[in-house]
């Protein structure tokens, strides 16, 4: 067909007309519902003449409110992949019995659990737990923005960039059928020399970039940019269980760098560092991976901790009970997430006493952990407790949070892990903190924070049938994993023998789909709002009777969150400004300095992403040139001094006095 | 609001005197966190260097029945090598010390002569690896190799684009003068230049010295 | 819940230590759950009846008991942990068979050496110099030392009814000590993702008399077939869904070279590249030795023409395949088509570097 296949292979590297999933009719399906999907949206865009304002308000916008809204966004698209993934492999896993082969091949399969665990982690969780901190960090320390706006920017595009990476394996190719950390030397090019490791690769090496860089970004947030008065012992709770996430992420992702980079370097130029042959070291890159991954699981969850906290506090209407302890916990656990890594491989045959010893560490981290329960109980003791959904999720999360640290703490116990270990019983371990604590934190922090961010609260009728799907939902479709595991089934199979399973295979299948109307409130619910914003509308900007200083601006807050600057007296710095009667500044307003949006941050992610499938297919030009436009525009972008602007005194005034106004309606209408 | 909030607390009676926003608030000077932001960076870099320290450690004796150290490594010329870097990092002191002085020509001067120091090092290490690869010691000839090559290489790499930095700042030096922000981006690059200059030490030492004595 | 209701010793002591494990955590777990209803319902804000003290948000005793409640229960737990631990470190040979019964002194246990093949199971009795494929068999009551290898990627081997599981690496050696105590068949699985295969790479476990076991063992040596490194490298291609195969045979080194990656012809074996690192290596110009299936190129030394498609590609339905209507039919399987086992791959280097 073609004169000259040398010459092809110099253009496209491996990509042929193979590559694509042709012959794979659920794939083509997702594709054309994608592509359908997709045009609609364009066409929309250009329809209503949106390009320019998404350019310039959204896209290029280096506020952090924005770029943590863009951050939720991203968590939310994902998580429909990752629980797609979810749902098929539930599906397969009901019907794939004795005869029945169920409805993925081996090929597809290994593909959708590797990418739903990846997905999930790095793709939903990670930019949830982000954005929330990129949203709520500055509000509540009283500040205008992040330390380094543009490089927040950024990081949101590296993260979007390495999702587009793994979307794109989904029609180009095929993704990692590995498992989610893509252990060699499964891994290794001898057993996986296809693109989807180098996906898996790509995607989290540029992904990983940006998490680091908001690490940085946000410890350098919160330790320099606190409003005056704020002590760290005055901070919020979040804001310390931020600082201890950023603290992890600083200290752990350079290591999944490494390590990632050096299975590469093993994939690309044949080196033997994690290979069977020629000395290398497969268990180096198990021990590495986890160096990482387990700090990654705190990395997590503390943000949530520390959600959890404001909202106990805020719907108890009380003080958080034992806040020094609560700082203490954190830093406590953030410090012992760097000592349990070797509990993820007890049955890699190390001896008794460094199992036993990795094994006490784990369980001593449920002391500080079980601190914290115990601070939020005591929190709502004696408190005049109001169930909106954030408080409901809370409660929800106390529980299911501490039936899954027990598991956990079960685990923990080596000779217990070596038959409890890869197990569903594990699965259903992972899933009951991820899922109690990450998610459910999520969705207290979305239904808390959103008035703040969009000035209008969400809708309450859907938000419960989300809650009361998502709840019992999540018991149904683990409570069964656990007795599979105590049946010793192992994760990640595809297909069984003994009929006998079967049942808790469909109770868990049962449980996906109440899970799935969960989601699908939870989409109606910010639909439904969205159109009845007017009934719906916070014009107090402190809808909650909140106790932090987001809530001592308008909701959502002007582009420069604060006219002046809060001084803090107090721990609970908003409770106080209003016991003590504080009055708002209406006078002497001066013009506010904030930073300049830029595109940078958009085209080095293009960039970035061009070089990722340069590499994925052996594109050997497109990455050389992507790498040199990723160098060229960094320089470039060093030559632009002016980065800042002044938001003038008018506009400020003008702003202020709406906001005024605004109150002041509002005081005759309750009057 | 309940009753109870109505009771303030211990320190409430002087509500009337505290201030709770900066009336009188100026701007912020620009890049008041680049220091500490490019400080943590750097100890995530460090974290890197750390992990492959680590590889190295664990893999550095399987030669696969290969060479070792003591048939690859030539002391001498990795001494000179290891000079030029450090002598590298006593001339963008020098570079530092005048910009300090606000000499923009002298900063420039020394920033010239550091980035030779580095280009030489850089040149003189792919001298090194190039005969390696001549002998037969390619990073795929054995574990001990590919650690070798993997942690000099990224030490060499970040050098590289330490020289790309300083070139860019030579020019925005020349274009804009010492500027403030200028002088902040020419903190960093020293903080980064010395940082590596350590990191070099420690490869020198395991890599390098202990590797002989092996 | 084979795992709550084992038939070995060991799983038995493993299944004890979950119970007591948890009951501990139970005495901490169930008053929080309790508490946390109590007080939700208790303070919700729509009973005023209950105290309300918005400023309360200290108390030392309090915080006491809430940090020692948990780190009683963690000691506890920790001295169990770690004398459990040191007792079943699957490393130590059993001392008991079952609760009070010592294990004789001068029992021998029974040797069992598993390699880990892409997808089945291959266990050598080097007693008795005869070698299975997924079927494991034991006599009651006799201690079993397993030692374990695979010969490409990272597996788990695990008998849920007799102990726990432990990996089984390439170039590597791990080991398990058990015991079976009563008579049966019992499942044995992989439990460590290992691939395409992995779902079909189960066996079966054999607890038999000692009568019986010797039976066994004289059918299994009655087979004509032998185990040689030749048949080896056949078995060891990737296969899926493997029935049961009796070798009469085998070789008696053959489980040493594969531990050390040399079953093949003209490979160096792992033990001995270690020896001459540990004299200071080959030297410059040295050979590069071959294990295993060989060290596969990296991409950027491949030639355009290997670059195309990958070993592993899904097939789709085969056409002819009796589905739900001929359970267990050949045709149902090997939805994943291996078009270039791993030997052939291309990349892989046929030849020492000069």
């Amino acid at each position: 067909m073609f004169e000259n296949p040398a010459i092809l292979k110099t253009i496209f590297g491996r990509l042929t007309l193979e590559s694509l999933p042709l012959h794979e009719p659920i794939v083509m399906g997702t594709f054309a519902a994608v592509a359908v999907g997709g045009i609609a949206l364009l066409a929309a865009i250009t329809y209503f003449k949106l390009w320019t304002w998404l350019w310039k308000e959204w896209l290029t916008s280096v506020d952090h409110k924005k770029v943590g809204i863009m951050y939720m966004i991203l968590g939310t698209v994902m998580l429909l992949r990752g629980f797609s993934d979810a749902i098929m492999m539930r599906a397969q896993q009901a019907m794939a019995f004795g005869a029945n082969e169920g409805f993925l091949p081996a090929h597809h399969y290994d593909q959708v659990f590797t990418a739903h665990g990846v997905i999930m982690i790095f793709f939903v969780a990670m930019p949830f737990v982000t954005g929330i901190m990129n949203y709520v960090i500055p509000l509540q320390i009283g500040a205008r923005d992040v330390s380094f706006p543009f490089l927040n920017n950024m990081s949101f595009w590296m993260t979007a960039s390495g999702a587009v990476i793994v979307m794109m394996s989904l029609f180009i190719g095929e993704f990692a059928r590995t498992g989610w950390l893509a252990m060699p030397p499964l891994s290794g090019i001898a057993y996986s020399p296809d693109v989807g490791v180098d996906y898996y690769i790509w995607a989290l090496q540029i992904a990983g970039v940006g998490t680091l860089l908001s690490g940085v970004n946000l410890i350098a947030t919160i330790v320099k940019m606190r409003a005056p008065g704020m002590s760290m012992m005055k901070m919020p709770i979040f804001c310390w269980t931020a600082l201890c996430t950023n603290v992890l992420i600083v200290a752990a992702f350079p290591v999944l760098t490494a390590v990632l980079a050096l299975l590469s370097l093993d994939r690309y130029i044949g080196t033997a560092i994690f290979t069977n042959e020629l000395g290398g070291n497969p268990m180096m890159y198990v021990n590495l991976i986890w160096i990482w991954g387990h700090p990654e699981v705190y990395i997590l969850i503390l943000p949530l901790f520390g959600v959890f906290s404001e909202v106990t506090s805020t719907f108890s209407g009380k003080r958080l009970f034992g806040y020094t302890s609560m700082v203490y916990a954190t830093v406590v656990i953030t410090i012992l997430a760097y000592l349990v890594w070797l509990h993820h491989f007890f049955t890699m045959g190390s001896g008794a006493s460094v199992n036993s010893f990795f094994g006490i560490t784990t369980m001593v981290i449920s002391i500080p952990t079980g601190a914290k329960i115990f601070n939020w109980l005591f929190t709502m003791y004696r408190g005049r407790i109001r169930f909106e959904l954030p408080m409901m999720w809370t409660v929800a999360f106390m529980i299911t949070f501490t039936i899954g640290g027990m598991t956990g703490v079960l685990l923990a116990v080596p000779p217990a892990d070596f038959v409890l270990h890869n197990s569903l019983f594990l699965v259903a371990h992972f899933h009951n903190v991820i899922i109690g604590g990450v998610l459910f934190g999520t969705f207290a922090a979305i239904n808390y924070w959103f008035p703040k961010a969009f000035g209008f609260r969400l809708n309450e009728w859907w938000g419960k049938l989300s809650f009361w799907m998502w709840v019992p939902g999540f018991y149904v479709a683990f409570m069964p994993l656990y007795v599979l595991g105590l049946m010793g089934v192992t994760r990640r199979l595809r297909h069984f023998d003994d009929p006998s399973l079967q049942i808790w295979f469909v109770i868990a299948a049962i449980g996906a789909a109440m899970i799935a109307v969960g989601i699908a409130a939870f989409l109606i619910q910010i639909f439904v709002s969205v159109r009845n914003r007017e009934t719906l509308r916070d014009t107090t900007g402190d809808p909650w009777n909140g106790r932090t200083l987001e809530w001592a601006t308008s909701s959502p807050p002007p582009a420069y969150n604060f006219a002046f600057t809060p001084i803090v007296h107090d721990g609970d710095a908003y409770a106080d400004m209003k016991v003590r009667g504080y009055d708002r500044p209406m006078t002497g307003f001066r013009a506010i300095h904030m930073p300049k949006n830029t595109g940078t941050g958009v085209i080095l992610a293009g960039f970035a992403t061009a070089l990722g499938f340069g590499m994925i297919w052996y594109i050997w030009w497109l990455a050389a040139a992507s790498m040199l436009g990723l160098i060229a525009t960094s320089i470039i972008h060093t030559f632009n001094y002016k980065r800042d602007y002044h938001i003038p005194v008018e506009e400020v005034e003008r702003t202020e006095a709406a906001r005024t106004a605004l109150l002041n309606q509002n005081k005759v209408t309750t009057a | 609001m309940s009753a109870t909030h109505t009771a303030p607390p211990a320190g409430a009676e002087d509500a009337t005197k505290l201030a709770f926003y900066q009336i009188d608030e100026h701007d912020h000077p620009e890049g008041g966190s680049t220091m500490l932001g490019f400080w943590i960076y750097l100890m995530s870099d460090c974290l890197i260097f750390a992990c492959l320290f680590a590889i190295y450690g664990v893999l550095g004796a399987n030669y696969a029945g290969g060479p070792a150290p003591k048939d690859l490594f030539e002391l001498p010329l990795v001494a000179i090598n290891t000079s030029m870097l450090l002598l590298s990092s006593i001339t963008y002191g020098f570079a530092m010390l005048a910009m300090e002085k606000q000499q923009i020509r002298a900063t420039q001067l020394w920033l010239a002569i550091t980035g030779l120091f580095g280009a030489t090092f850089i040149g003189i290490e792919l001298y090194e690896f190039a005969t390696l690869i001549h002998e037969g010691a390619t990073p795929q000839r054995s574990a001990f190799l590919s650690a070798f090559f993997t942690l000099v290489g990224t030490h060499g790499l970040h050098v590289t684009f330490g020289l790309i930095w300083l070139v860019t700042l030579m020019v925005q030096v020349g274009k804009h003068g010492l500027i403030q922000a200028n002088k902040r981006r020419l903190m960093c690059l020293s903080m980064f230049w010395h940082f590596l200059d350590v990191i070099w030490i420690g490869v020198f030492t395991f890599v390098y010295l202990l590797g002989m004595l092996r | 819940m084979v795992v709550m209701n084992p038939s070995g010793d060991v799983a038995l002591q493993q299944r004890d230590l979950i119970l007591v494990a948890t009951g501990l955590m139970l005495l901490v777990i169930v008053p929080v759950i309790a508490l946390t209803v109590l007080f939700a319902w208790r303070y919700r804000a729509g009973n005023k009846d209950a105290k309300y003290e918005p400023n309360w948000d200290h108390s030392t005793q309090l915080e006491l008991v809430i940090w020692a409640i948990p780190l009683l229960i963690i000691i506890v737990l920790g001295a169990v942990t770690w004398v459990s631990t040191h007792v079943l470190d699957p490393y130590r040979p059993i001392e008991r068979l079952g609760p009070g019964r010592l294990v004789a002194k001068d029992v021998r246990p029974l040797e069992v050496q598993v390699v880990a093949l892409d997808w089945k199971w291959l266990f050598i009795y080097p007693e008795y110099g005869i070698a299975t494929v997924n079927q494991l068999a034991a006599p009651v009551d006799r201690p079993i030392e397993f030692k374990l290898t695979s010969s490409t990627v990272m597996n788990a081997f695990y008998i849920p009814s007799l102990a726990g599981m432990i990996y089984a690496m390439p170039g590597m050696e791990t080991k398990l000590h058990a015991v079976i105590n009563k008579p049966g068949n019992y499942d044995g699985i992989s439990s460590n993702y290992s691939g395409a295969g992995y779902s079909g790479m189960k066996f079966r476990f054999y607890g038999m008399s000692d009568q019986g076991f010797a039976q066994w063992v004289a059918s299994v040596r009655a087979k004509p077939m032998p185990l040689t490194r030749a048949n080896y490298l056949q078995l060891e291609k990737p296969t899926e869904n493997v029935r049961p195969m009796h070798f009469g045979r085998v070789d008696p080194q053959l489980y040493k070279a594969a531990l050390n990656m040399c079953v093949r012809p003209g490979s160096m074996c792992m033990d001995r590249m270690m020896m001459i690192d540990s004299m200071g290596g080959g030297g410059k110009h040295s050979a590069e030795p071959k294990n295993g299936v060989g060290h596969a190129e990296g991409a950027l030394e491949k030639q355009p023409e290997e670059k195309g498609a990958p070993g592993h590609w899904s097939t789709p339905r085969k056409p002819g395949a009796p589905g739900a209507q001929q359970p267990g039919a050949q045709q149902n399987r090997d939805l994943t088509l291996n078009r270039t086992p791993p030997a052939a791959t291309p990349g892989t280097r046929q030849s020492a570097r000069a």
